[in-house]
């Protein structure tokens, strides 16, 4: 069992440390100029040098993608319960839920830059793609409730209120947790995705923002840190999520027993 | 048994079609008195649990009525315990057994959940979750909740048909001595003829679908019942002849 999770944490690093060397190998031995693809070490050097930039950058993704990761939660949530109690409101809207959600977002990016301000189309951006995760999840929570537990909360006359809070919303909190961390992959895409969008015409200040000014003026290596901080934000929330989903669920939900053998 | 107690419920010609035509209860009659155990037996889609749901206000009769002996004494105090436990798998046994309580508003002041847990012999396990609990122990917390309110008609849905014998025949005693413990009125759906004969004052055969009451068998055995008459010569006939009647029962059926 030991070596089993011992494995689990030596293996990743071993394949990262083979990529960098690889990628490091390759860069030295063929000479590539770092235009094109810059070394581990410069790109490290980068991530060094340009990190007050690059710290506020990040900064500023974060405050988007958390604002809009609480504005999806919030929405989706409450349009799913809304959904749930009024069947009226969840036949005229949720087609158009769907459609918000098939659309791609880099297509309807552009359109929300010209009526939005910036900060806020970046947001809305976010929101719209994050949202419907939380909204389509915790919808089939609160559908997939144990008939008979509805049943006993009939024949001791509960309120659809009492329903809601002391059944459907505890029996929907695992499908409503996936959604979130769902979500909050999301926001982050969501976010960069308006700001690639927005582009050097942009006033954004983010790590988007800065990965394409980057590209235009050819710095290449801070391409590299930016997207690395980048990725290592999207890894930081999906764990975060992950731990509070567990954190809620360890006592009682499948998803987070684990199994004795 | 003395004078005869006065009814607590009575079916009256009741009858449910469900709304895709499927007749589950056809003229359904069934007079239950207080403080009796009377167990509805038949095959499985003979309107047993039909009839039950009625009763407890969960489905509405199509036909016929349902006559309450007191005006208030209404589906409002009726314990009911489902084939599956149901408990609520995030909170703990003692929350769950709690939920009549806290649904009606009213504080546990005088340690309702305590005494019901105290009852089926779950008071160490309080505070334990569903989820760590046996098959048998979960069915015993879905009773303890369906006692807390103290209710006069308690209604049971084929309870113990997913656990094994062992567990069965305990929890059979152990729900035996309750009845005779707190004088409650209990109707009890089963398939089974050997759970029926052993529980019950009175079983009710049952007609394959639409439910019809085919016959009524009195088991005028003595209580306390246990082991000894679980062996008995006399309980064999009984189920010989509660067998006999529920295959006559399903050589009826059209």
């Amino acid at each position: 069992m030991s070596f089993d999770r011992a494995l689990r944490i030596v293996l990743p690093i071993v394949v990262l440390a083979l990529v960098v060397w690889s990628w490091r190998a390759l860069v030295h031995a063929f000479a590539i100029p770092s235009y094109v693809l810059p070394s581990p070490g410069l790109v490290a050097r980068t991530l060094v040098d340009d990190a007050p930039m690059l710290v506020s950058s990040l900064w500023v993704t974060l405050v988007i993608t958390f604002e809009a990761f609480l504005l999806a939660a919030f929405g989706g949530v409450l349009l799913a319960v809304l959904f749930n109690q009024l069947r009226a409101i969840e036949y005229a809207f949720y087609p158009y839920a769907v459609v918000l959600q098939v659309t791609p977002i880099v297509a309807i990016a552009p359109l929300l830059l010209i009526y939005l301000p910036q900060p806020l189309a970046v947001l809305a951006c976010a929101w719209i793609v994050a949202f419907f995760p939380v909204l389509a999840n915790t919808t089939l929570g609160l559908n997939s409730v144990d008939h008979n537990l509805l049943d006993l909360f009939k024949l001791y006359k509960a309120s659809r209120w009492q329903v809601l809070w002391n059944l459907k919303l505890p029996a929907a909190l695992p499908q409503m947790l996936a959604g979130l961390r769902i979500a909050g992959g999301l926001s982050l895409i969501g976010a960069v995705v308006a700001e690639i969008a927005a582009g050097t015409a942009g006033a954004g200040s983010g790590l988007a923002y800065r990965i394409a000014i980057s590209a235009y003026q050819l710095k290449i290596p801070r391409m590299f840190a930016a997207l690395l901080l980048l990725s290592v934000a999207g890894i930081a929330i999906f764990f975060a999520l992950s731990v509070l989903s567990h954190l809620v669920l360890r006592r009682w939900h499948e998803s987070a027993l684990g199994r004795e053998r | 048994m003395s004078a005869p107690a006065p009814a607590i419920v009575t079916l009256r010609n009741v009858g449910k079609t469900f709304e895709r035509g499927t007749v589950a209860l056809g003229g359904f009659d069934l007079s239950v008195r207080d403080g009796e155990f009377v167990s509805l037996l038949g095959p499985s889609g003979c309107g047993k649990s039909t009839a039950l749901r009625v009763i407890a206000g969960l489905s509405e009769a199509s036909a016929g009525a349902v006559e309450w002996a007191d005006e208030k004494q209404d589906a409002g105090r009726i314990g009911f315990v489902f084939q599956e436990p149901t408990l609520m798998p995030w909170t703990s046994v003692a929350n769950n057994v709690r939920l009549p309580l806290k649904l009606a508003g009213a504080e546990d002041n005088r340690g309702a959940v305590t005494q019901a847990l105290d009852r089926v012999g779950l008071s160490e396990f309080a505070g334990a979750f569903p989820r760590e609990l046996s098959g048998g122990m979960k069915m015993r917390a879905s009773i303890a909740r369906a006692l807390v309110t103290e209710p006069r008609l308690l209604l049971m849905d084929e309870p113990f048909a997913a656990l094994d014998e062992i567990t069965r025949f305990k929890l059979n005693n152990d729900l035996l001595a309750l009845w005779q413990m707190l004088k409650r009125t209990v109707i009890f759906v089963t398939h089974s003829v050997f759970e029926s004969v052993y529980l019950s004052q009175r079983i009710v055969v049952m007609t394959p679908r639409p439910g019809r009451v085919f016959t009524e068998i009195a088991i005028p055995a003595p209580y306390p019942r246990d082991e000894a008459f679980r062996t008995s010569a006399n309980y064999a006939g009984f189920c010989r002849l509660v067998s006999e009647a529920l295959s006559k029962a399903m050589a009826g059926a059209p």
